[in-house]
């Protein structure tokens, strides 16, 4: 019996799973000087064509919930209150 | 005069204010960051340090903890605030402070004596201060360096919310003087009501001549005055 239970209760985090990925990255006039020391090493390595590049946070994100629509707004809940710094940084929120 | 010293983990500057504070006769007591009831104070002190192993951005995590939320009522009823350093980051955090402290130009941890001029002394962190003098602080970090949007900095400016600012030996105020990139040198900022203060310079290791110079007593007295 605790076993199904188990059983069932993992086959609906599945079912409520959805997933994202936050990207976040510094506002464009905000100086990115790791970004710059990245960009300045790969055009020491010859990658003339780089034009240009900033450095930005990756986060993957599993929401326990079925609707598309409120879990995207929770997710932008959390970016807003914690991942992103709104001064500096910009935020992209994606389905995966 | 009653103080409380916040503790996250990873918090290093603690001790030292905790240490300044009781040398300048504060009743003095330590806050772990779990803690939801703060002891009464009249002065609450976010130390230096690295809290939550500056995660996410510094003082990010920190201004996310159960006690920030007993500081920010507190804050809001007119305790006298004082963050330095890290504790600077996580009032920005918090939104007590606006702005942000960005990463330094150079790249690089600056652990270095610099000169900071006082800006305003017309406050209760500065009152023993005489107007623009020069000190010699420590400062200790890796994200220093003031950002904020034109429109705050000119606030800022025409309400003399200023506190501190980078400068030469002789009180010069520019590019050379400034370590880390800040916007205007600033090294320090109230909020409107100026019961705030957010400082990335050390003064709590400027008390004791044996150990560097005298230069951050001033701002203890000024507490008590």
């Amino acid at each position: 019996m605790k076993l199904i239970l188990v059983r069932q209760f993992q086959l609906n985090l599945k079912k409520n799973k959805l997933k994202f990925s936050v990207t976040v990255t510094l506002k464009k006039d905000v100086l990115d000087p790791q970004g710059k020391v990245v960009q300045n090493t790969l055009v020491n390595m010859g990658m003339n064509n780089l034009k240009s590049i900033r450095q930005g946070k990756h986060f993957e994100i599993d929401v326990d919930e079925k609707d598309v629509s409120t879990a995207e707004k929770k997710v932008d809940e959390m970016c807003k209150k914690l991942l992103a710094n709104l001064i500096i940084e910009n935020y992209k929120i994606n389905k995966i | 005069m009653k103080s409380s010293v916040i503790v996250f983990p990873g918090s290093n500057c603690d001790r030292d204010i905790a240490v300044a504070l009781e040398k300048m006769q504060f009743k003095n007591q330590m806050v772990w960051h779990k803690e939801t009831n703060l002891p009464k104070s009249d002065l609450i002190v976010i130390p230096g340090g690295f809290s939550y192993g500056d995660y996410l951005r510094s003082g990010a995590i920190a201004g996310k903890s159960l006690i920030i939320e007993e500081v920010i009522k507190a804050a809001n009823s007119g305790c006298l605030i004082l963050g330095i350093c890290n504790g600077f980051q996580i009032l920005t955090e918090t939104g007590l402070l606006k702005g942000t402290l960005l990463r330094n130009e150079n790249l690089k941890f600056i652990n270095k004596d610099i000169n900071i001029k006082v800006t305003n002394n017309n406050t209760k962190f500065t009152n023993k201060y005489k107007s623009n003098q020069i000190l010699k602080i420590n400062i200790a970090h890796n994200e220093g360096n003031f950002f904020t949007d034109q429109e705050y900095l000119e606030e800022l400016k025409k309400e003399n919310l200023i506190a501190f600012q980078y400068c030469s030996e002789k009180g010069d105020v520019n590019k050379s003087s400034n370590p880390n990139g800040s916007l205007e040198n600033i090294a320090g900022i109230y909020n409107k009501n100026k019961n705030i203060l957010g400082m990335m310079p050390h003064p709590e290791r400027m008390i004791d001549e044996l150990v560097s110079n005298k230069d951050g007593i001033n701002l203890f007295s000024s507490l008590l005055n």
